[in-house]
């Protein structure tokens, strides 16, 4: 069986190397690229990110990769944004003022809630592997998470979070101090990961491999 | 309350794994990547690699042992250790590690904090503060790996460096590392209570009974070094007494 092929856009922000050892590790043909013609034709897609939402969508606009992303998303193949790759899927952001998105999910990125339910304050950065579950009796069938038990722990690290306006959207969420916070969205083959599969242990992995069968 | 992290600590120096006593006597234990890959193997949920010696003779071997690292582990890997600049931070990013703990550069250069935090985000910068008590309930901190007095109170450094941009604390008692004496759970409440920010606590870990008095003290995480090393414990053993003092931790 041939390697199946991805596609990690490299926009001079993030750490692709965790990202690209992950799916190297489940077997992928990995291929790290800010070129056009390598974007609008991959097999399948990753958006990878850390650090601010401005800067993020800077890195992309500077490198002339917003429309091919756009394009991509539009043929329907696999593409997977993680953590600010997946909050720039959003149409806007609050995170130091306002800033457009992708719009490829519709929905706005708001700060994960300060204080807890019971009043107490909720530590942001929110650090830390929380357990993932199905939202609104959703289903994770066809998307990576089809073989990922509800209830499986994942490493999540951000103080931003994507709230689709479309319910329908959110794949999963997660608890933090009483408050459901948003752990992955999904629109047609377009999926949003806030936590970190690539640094989630053998269950992120096995999410990666399920990505790469899509 | 969220899931309290289980760490597992390495300190290196050169390419060994070493472990002293507060943060001295130095032996050597091994190979970090063995290590390393048998941590993550056995579900820790995230690993710190200091280079204990690097502000010393002003060097940063990190790079080739994270990005080994890199190749086996995909857990979180905070690395610090002869840190002086944001591209060093980058250097450190590249290779693998996920955020950088930094102490005695910011000690000496504050705007550092804010420069790494800006540049890649408040959660890769890990504010490591290593800190000695002065006797009368205060703490001081301490530079170039438990060496320097810098006549900064650990507290108020704490709550600065969150000010600047840290989006986290590695807090080690010197005094109680190495010593299987339990975690300094006052210095702990102190820095906790202090900051809205997550407090790794690591220094002293020796029986199960010290998790729960460190993590009553406010600790988001438990950073655990030579009882790993030496095989006094495991990550697993960790897990299971975590969970049976209540605890919360993530199920492996």
């Amino acid at each position: 069986m041939s390697k199946a092929r991805v596609t990690v856009v490299d926009y001079g922000t993030g750490n692709l190397f965790s990202v690209q050892r992950a799916l190297d590790h489940c077997g992928a043909d990995v291929k790290m690229s800010s070129k056009t013609d390598d974007i609008v034709a991959a097999d399948r897609l990753v958006l990878p990110g850390v650090g601010a939402f401005a800067d993020g969508m800077k890195g992309l606009r500077d490198r002339g990769l917003i429309e091919p992303l756009l394009q991509f998303a539009a043929t329907e193949r696999p593409m997977l944004g993680v953590c600010l790759g997946m909050q720039m899927l959003a149409t806007t952001s609050e995170e130091f003022g306002q800033h457009q998105g992708l719009g490829l999910i519709p929905g706005r990125v708001r700060q994960v809630p300060t204080q807890a339910v019971n009043g107490e304050p909720n530590k942001i950065p929110h650090i830390g592997w929380s357990e993932i579950s199905p939202a609104s009796g959703g289903t994770w069938k066809e998307t990576m998470l089809e073989n990922t038990t509800a209830g499986t722990p994942v490493y999540l690290v951000h103080s931003f979070h994507l709230i689709p306006d479309d319910p329908a959207h959110l794949l999963a969420d997660c608890g933090y101090g009483g408050h459901r916070v948003t752990a992955a969205v999904r629109s047609g083959a377009i999926v949003g990961a806030q936590f970190h599969p690539e640094k989630s242990g053998k269950e992120g992995l096995k999410m990666l491999t399920a990505f790469l069968r899509l | 309350m969220a899931n309290v992290r289980l760490i597992a600590r390495l300190d290196v120096k050169g390419p060994n794994l070493i472990k002293g006593v507060h943060l001295e006597g130095l032996r050597v234990i091994g190979d970090p990547q063995e290590y390393a890959r048998r941590y993550y193997e056995q579900g820790a949920d995230e690993l710190i690699y200091i280079d204990i010696v690097a502000s010393l003779y002003g060097r940063n071997n990190l790079t080739d042992i994270v990005r080994h690292a890199a190749r086996d582990v995909f857990v979180p890997m905070t690395v610090g250790g002869g840190i002086r600049s944001s591209d060093d931070v980058r250097d450190l990013l590249r290779v693998g590690a996920d955020k950088v703990a930094i102490n005695t550069a910011v000690v000496k250069r504050p705007e550092l904090i804010t420069e790494v935090s800006r540049r890649f985000g408040s959660q890769c910068m890990v504010l490591s503060i290593e800190a000695k008590s002065r006797g009368d309930g205060r703490w001081e901190v301490y530079t170039d790996c438990g060496r320097e007095r810098s006549g900064l109170d650990a507290v108020e450094w704490a709550r600065r460096g969150i000010e600047l941009g840290a989006g986290e604390i590695l807090l080690t008692s010197i005094d109680r590392e190495g010593t299987r004496k339990g975690f300094d759970a006052e210095l702990t409440r102190a820095v906790a209570s202090a900051v809205s920010v997550p407090v790794i606590a690591s220094g002293g870990y020796g029986e199960p009974r010290h998790l729960a008095e460190v993590v009553s003290a406010g600790a988001d995480a438990i950073a655990v070094a030579d009882a790993l090393h030496y095989n006094r414990t495991t990550v697993p053993q960790l897990r299971e007494a975590a969970q049976a003092q209540n605890i919360p931790v993530r199920a492996v």
